[in-house]
């Protein structure tokens, strides 16, 4: 039988998590020129990590299923990372020369 | 029945116990959710890839989303990802009175954030920003800000044929918890549909920002 944890583990979250949500609502509405897309994203990856440990339970449980998180995580990061070094690098060096 | 023999009756028996069966079916879980990443992935590099290519149309475009209804609609699956919480705990400690509640819950809120869904798409539709013959864009470099709602309609489309099949599987377990199927300890069903139902509360999460609040407001 695994942990089982008070309501209040759960509230407390649960209000961590909408407090963020105000900040990145409010900061939307401030101009912080190429900075409101990142920090908000940052923000959104704060949500993520208190969604995963506490309501997914990931903290306490074994780890197996921390390296399957993480598996689908890093796939992603590759992804992105070969696809950036196409798109990005488009027109850096000029074919003939 | 004596309780070794009830205990004995949930375990496969490909497992020695339901403690090794609960992980094997956590792990599936977690395994399938991996390949969600991914799937969701593939948008997101989109939208990650368009975005550089045009980025004060992407502003410019999502300004025109409805930033009220999407975060409140932040804040109605954050809500019912708490209840999913409380669910698995009232399913662990065997309540299955709160554990239906709490399911019927979930379920709900999720219709909810449907229909708020339905009222902006509806807005979306009378402002002309279905991609198509019929979309319209005063603002300069229309191409890429039909673009901008191609990957709003397929991305919040997507995630809400997620969440529809969440509310089934809801529901589904709710009817089930109050005929009291989960009695005994096997409460792994409601943990696997949680772990679900909190993986299509973090894709939102990220489309919030990255769709409604592109650009400042």
């Amino acid at each position: 039988m695994e942990k089982v944890h008070p309501p209040k583990y759960y509230w407390a979250n649960c209000g961590w998590l909408m407090l963020l949500l105000a900040v990145t609502w409010g900061l939307g509405y401030v101009n912080l020129g190429v900075f409101n897309l990142p920090l908000a994203l940052v923000i959104s990856v704060g949500k993520t990590v208190l969604i995963v440990l506490f309501f997914m339970h990931l903290k306490g449980s074994n780890r197996l299923l921390h390296l399957a998180a993480f598996a689908g995580l890093v796939w992603l990061f590759f992804m992105f990372l070969l696809t950036f070094a196409d798109y990005f690098t488009r027109g850096w060096v000029t074919p003939g020369h | 029945m004596t309780e070794a023999a009830a205990a004995a009756d949930l375990v496969a028996e490909q497992f020695d116990d339901l403690p090794q069966q609960h992980e094997a079916a956590k792990l599936g879980m977690w395994i399938f959710l991996a390949t969600e990443v991914l799937f969701f992935g593939g948008l997101f590099l989109a939208y990650t890839v368009y975005r550089y290519l045009a980025p004060e149309t992407f502003a410019a475009a999502s300004r025109h989303t409805a930033v009220l209804l999407g975060g409140a609609n932040t804040a109605v699956l954050l809500f019912s990802s708490t209840l999913m919480a409380l669910a698995v705990r009232a399913a662990q400690l065997g309540r299955w009175r709160h554990l239906t509640w709490l399911l019927l819950g979930t379920a709900l809120l999720g219709i909810g954030f449907l229909v708020i869904k339905g009222f902006e798409y509806h807005k979306d539709f009378t402002e002309h920003l279905i991609p198509g013959a019929h979309f319209l864009w005063t603002e300069p470099n229309a191409a890429a800000a039909e673009m901008f709602f191609w990957l709003y309609f397929a991305m919040t489309g997507l995630h809400a044929i997620h969440v529809t099949v969440g509310i089934v599987v809801m529901l589904i377990l709710a009817l089930r918890a109050a005929r009291r199927s989960f009695d005994g300890g096997n409460y792994m069903p409601i943990e696997i549909a949680g772990l679900y139902w909190h993986f299509v509360d973090i894709i939102w999460v990220f489309l919030f920002p990255l769709l409604y609040l592109a650009g400042h407001r």
